[in-house]
């Protein structure tokens, strides 16, 4: 496992919220040269710890305006493989995310869809018809807030910018 | 001025997506290290038009710069869980109090409101299972309006690249 001082912790908060900007400009913000930067973020990268980089996109504007995540309990395990259940739901195109969990569920999906009607179209002719599918649990997102987690407290928002 | 914020509001939200919006787009969701050129060789489109359609996309909000996405396993956080809570909906600050207290907490990674038998959702990351109780013990049970909660924990993520059927 990788060790992080403070300056390693303020790089991950600041290419969390925007991984465009370029060593040089990460570098001045933390009182840091351009080559000390770029080589930290490539022992970052290395140590798997940025996993990669995601453009944000305004879902709505491209016409999906409905996120559901579904609970999904397989209805006969033991008898249908998991990796069957996990291949089909994988390759639908509206599953943005399908987590393995523990719990009141074997499953959890995310979902976009155009609009409800849409989403009831997904639901019952992809996710119901799904190999061994049981119960299952809809839930409308209507926010969702990213948090930049366990690194420290983020620097003044006049030093960030 | 609030006014004009509607107006700029729905001035954003009238922009018009065509197909080729739609590809660039595609392929950006794909591999956001792409440069302009080679986003336009793979979109079928000029470079000048690419960066002019790209500019667009930005300034009306519909793409966003592409940010960092942390493993939390390989910083030495090696449980995750996904709490679903219902609160007490007779308080009307219950919302507003649960999420302030939830932004408090460091080993909150992401917070989602919903429509549906669970209100919030709380992604919650901890280093082992004796961190998670902790964190769990004082930091959640302790959160404002809580009327029940149920936890997934996560085994394995099999999907997570953050297509859209565009």
């Amino acid at each position: 496992m990788i060790d992080l001082d403070d300056t390693d912790r303020a790089l991950l908060r600041l290419l969390a919220q925007d991984a465009t900007q370029g060593a040089g400009a990460l570098g001045r913000v933390l009182g840091i040269s351009q080559p000390s930067a770029w080589r930290r973020i490539r022992r970052l990268e290395e140590a798997g710890v940025i996993r990669g980089r995601r453009i944000g996109v305004d879902r709505a504007a491209l016409g999906f305006g409905v996120t559901v995540f579904l609970g999904i309990k397989l209805a006969t395990k033991g008898r249908v493989s998991l990796e069957d259940f996990e291949r089909a739901v994988t390759a639908i195109p509206e599953v943005q995310v399908v987590q393995h969990v523990l719990g009141l569920f074997d499953y959890r999906l995310r979902v976009v869809a155009r609009d409800l009607a849409d989403f009831e179209r997904v639901l019952r002719r992809r996710i119901m018809t799904l190999p061994g599918v049981g119960q299952v649990e809809a839930n409308v997102l209507l926010s969702e807030e990213p948090r930049p987690g366990p690194l420290g407290t983020p620097a003044p928002p006049d030093r960030a910018a | 001025m609030r006014n004009f914020i509607q107006k700029l509001a729905i001035g954003e939200m009238s922009i018009q997506i065509d197909d080729t919006d739609r590809r660039l787009i595609r392929h950006l969701l794909a591999d956001p290290d792409l440069s302009t050129a080679d986003l336009a060789t793979r979109a079928g489109v000029t470079a000048a038009t690419c960066w002019r359609r790209l500019d667009r996309l930005r300034g009306a909000g519909v793409i966003r710069p592409a940010h960092a996405v942390i493993d939390w396993r390989a910083l030495g956080y090696e449980v995750e869980v996904s709490l679903r809570f219902t609160l007490d909906k007779t308080n009307p600050r219950a919302f507003d109090e649960f999420i302030a207290g939830a932004r408090e907490v460091p080993e909150v990674i992401g917070i989602e409101t919903f429509l549906g038998r669970v209100d919030v959702r709380l992604n919650v990351i901890a280093r082992d299972m004796g961190h998670y109780q902790e964190v769990y013990r004082r930091r959640i049970l302790t959160l404002p309006h809580i009327a029940d909660i149920e936890a997934l924990m996560l085994v394995a993520t099999i999907k997570d690249d953050g297509a859209l059927p565009v």
